[in-house]
């Protein structure tokens, strides 16, 4: 019994610090598995405070173009966003370091496709810096991106998992699951999890991706032992 | 007929002339020349019947903001005579001159001394004097010419003009009339109580009695008058001609500031020229979301714009306008002494429109649609949205394409949601669905033939989840097949 309370503390550890790793106010990078997939800006919009103050939400033209915009009676009312949308990275970038400045502003979100010259490490760097100064969380979604140097904090991959089981209808989509890698991180000890995001209550509930192929296939494949 | 009269083309008065106004359908006769009106040309009539009438009358269009702003001019200048003036109507201007008359050698004195003032400008004006604005207002337009009338007599001096000089609208003017009451003296010998029983509901334009009571000095009615908006502009001559303005904008800024904080105003625009040595100017403006006087942050709007500026052979005058300006008072907004937050966002909203433009810096406005694309419209954060739709309850997605994206579907019923889709040259196998959630077109906004959706929310077998729909149905007469669009992306 004695080799078990350690390994029951370290994994409650790892479970407190995860939850406060999304609510750190320093800046992170979550890429995208596939570039049209929403899970990284559902699970951004997961983190963000709510009722605390407006959201700048930059975007470049191409990430506007593939994955369209935010759309507002999904995201709920409670957050209000302003949106900047702007044609070269560059200009993302710019957009974000002003607004990061700004006291009213409760989080900054940059969309930037691809790899541009201009998002090096010096441009993460401050924009880092920066977050960190003001306390303002600061994510920044990358699709269709390689994960090169960067100063972010926090370092995230995010693809869309089956979701799980709607608690009325066995054929329909229920709540969220996303795979959340986190690669790099100051805070907390880098992992995979898989995590449910519950809408109702707006919590994530982080676990232990599952390493074992007939768990995962059985996965959201709840409708099938229903029907039977 | 202004501008006609400046550049010397005005036609002559004894020719037929009518300015003309866009009207519902076609256009109106706005207003007429003596001419004219002698030779039955009526206002608000249509332009076509009044051309078959008098085939030789000359037809312009009528200016009819440029003919407001001078009149809100006229309305200052007035004020030579009597501190208090306002305008009246389209076409008036009331002043009250209690007290100044004296200043001008009596009444009558001053009465000519205005219209030989009027003439001079080039405008007849119909004057009349009387203790109250809706006596003045009558005897002005139906009185004879000068007309003047002391405290005692304006029951007198009113009872023959007809019903009209009451300042009643045209409706009630008919009634009146079909009530046999032509004249205003007829109506006031009408009993108070049975004619405040008769128009006891109706509003103000549409109400003799109070009109009356207005015009006999029974009800106040005072002059508000309004003060001229100060102009604010601060200038640098230059001995030479230079390339770049940079180095002499935040004097400018900070004389303009202080301009604008010694009469307590803050403006929304500010327009910087430039003027050139070769007679050239040019000119820059930018936008405030709201109103501001801080020389640090006009100065920093400016910031990038000075670059587009094309400097020629240089300019050796720069002026910089305060525009839409507007009272502003200085607050605190807290007792510690801190900076205010919205004060900071708009700030913000202000710094980002001056480099990106309007369109760029945006928030939602969210409008009461079950069309996805109406739902939602992206206004200009410089000119700030309040709208306060409610939002549909059913599930939308967190994404939404700005076009929808036209896929290649393979279903397995035609009414049911598809098996497998290709969008983007990506197979994707559907493996749970929800819907349909069939969204009617707004017959009210969509042209005919607007064929209806039906969304569903698909999962794919790599757990992604899309809002796709099916734009029509099969044999709705609206087209051949129906369609299938992806249109957003949920979480």
């Amino acid at each position: 019994m004695s080799y078990l309370a350690p390994s029951k503390r370290l994994s409650s550890q790892t479970r407190l610090s995860l939850r406060s790793i999304g609510a750190q106010k320093v800046l992170s990078d979550v890429f995208t598995q596939t570039a049209a997939d929403a899970a990284a800006v559902g699970f951004v919009l997961a983190h963000l405070p709510r009722d605390a103050g407006t959201v700048l939400w930059a975007q470049d033209r191409l990430s506007a173009k593939e994955t369209g915009q935010p759309y507002m009676p999904g995201i709920g009312p409670a957050q209000s966003v302003m949106r900047v949308a702007v044609s070269r990275p560059s200009d993302v970038l710019v957009t974000m370091e002003d607004a990061l400045r700004c006291k009213a502003v409760s989080a900054v979100i940059g969309e930037i496709w691809g790899d541009p010259p201009t998002l090096d490490f010096t441009a993460t760097k401050r924009l880092a810096l920066r977050a960190e100064a003001h306390g303002v969380p600061c994510w920044l979604i990358r699709r269709a991106a390689h994960p090169n140097l960067s100063a972010a904090r926090n370092r995230w991959r995010i693809a869309s998992l089956p979701s799980a089981a709607h608690p009325h209808d066995a054929q329909a989509p229920g709540d969220p699951r996303w795979q959340v890698e986190l690669f790099r991180s100051r805070a907390a000890q880098p992992g995979t999890w898989a995590v449910r995001y519950d809408r109702a209550t707006g919590r994530l509930d982080f676990s232990a991706a599952s390493v074992d192929g007939a768990v995962d296939a059985r996965d959201g494949a709840d409708r099938h032992s229903a029907t039977r | 007929m202004r501008v006609m009269a400046q550049t010397g083309t005005a036609p002559p008065d004894d020719l037929p002339a009518a300015m003309v106004a866009e009207g519902q359908h076609g256009p109106v006769i706005h207003d007429t020349n003596r001419a004219a009106r002698l030779a039955g040309v009526q206002r608000g009539a249509r332009v076509t019947d009044m051309k078959a009438l008098l085939p030789d009358l000359r037809v312009e269009y009528a200016d009819i903001y440029g003919d407001r702003h001078a009149m809100e001019q006229l309305m200052f200048w007035v004020r030579r005579w009597c501190p208090w003036s306002a305008q009246d109507g389209p076409d008036g201007l009331i002043l009250d001159t209690t007290g100044s008359d004296h200043l001008w050698g009596g009444e009558a004195a001053m009465l000519a001394d205005m219209e030989a003032a009027f003439s001079t400008l080039g405008l007849t004006a119909q004057i009349a004097l009387a203790p109250t604005w809706g006596a003045a207002w009558a005897l002005a337009r139906y009185g004879t010419v000068r007309s003047i009338c002391a405290e005692g007599e304006i029951a007198q001096k009113l009872s023959p003009l007809p019903a009209e000089a009451l300042r009643l609208n045209n409706g009630t003017v008919t009634l009146l009339r079909r009530l046999g009451l032509k004249t205003i003296g007829a109506l006031a010998d009408v009993p108070r109580l049975s004619l405040t029983r008769r128009f006891v509901k109706a509003k103000l334009h549409e109400n003799p009695v109070i009109r009356l009571d207005q015009a006999m000095g029974r009800t106040a009615e005072p002059v508000s008058s309004p003060d001229a908006t100060p102009t604010f502009r601060a200038h640098t001559r230059l001995p030479e001609p230079i390339m770049d303005p940079t180095p002499f904008m935040p004097d400018l800024c900070r004389e303009l500031c202080d301009q604008m904080e010694a009469q307590g105003y803050g403006c929304r625009r500010l327009l910087l020229t430039v003027y050139h040595t070769d007679g050239d100017t040019h000119r820059i403006d930018v936008a405030m979301s709201v109103h501001s006087r801080d020389p640090d942050h006009l100065l920093y709007l400016f910031r990038d714009k000075l670059e587009a500026i094309n400097p020629g052979y240089g300019f050796d005058l720069i002026t910089l306008d305060a525009a839409q300006t507007e009272q502003m008072q200085t607050v605190q907004a807290h007792l510690g002494g801190g900076a205010d937050e919205t004060v900071d966002l708009s700030r913000l909203i202000d710094r980002l429109t001056a480099r990106f433009g309007v369109r760029a810096v945006s928030t939602p406005a969210l409008r009461e649609s079950h069309v996805p694309e109406r739902a939602q419209n992206w206004v200009g954060a410089l000119h700030g949205s309040n709208d306060t739709a409610e939002v549909v309850a059913a599930e939308r997605p967190i994404r939404l394409l700005s076009h929808p994206e036209e896929v290649r579907v393979l279903y397995a019923v035609p009414k049911g949601p598809p098996v497998q889709f290709v969008w983007r040259r990506q197979t994707h196998k559907v493996a749970r669905y929800a819907g349909p959630e069939r969204i009617a077109p707004e017959w009210w906004h969509d042209l005919p033939g607007t064929r209806l959706r039906d969304y569903f929310k698909v999962e794919d077998h790599a757990g992604r989840r899309f809002w796709i729909y099916r734009e029509g149905l099969h044999g709705d007469g609206r087209g051949g097949d129906p369609r299938w669009f992806v249109h957003g992306m949920f979480a």
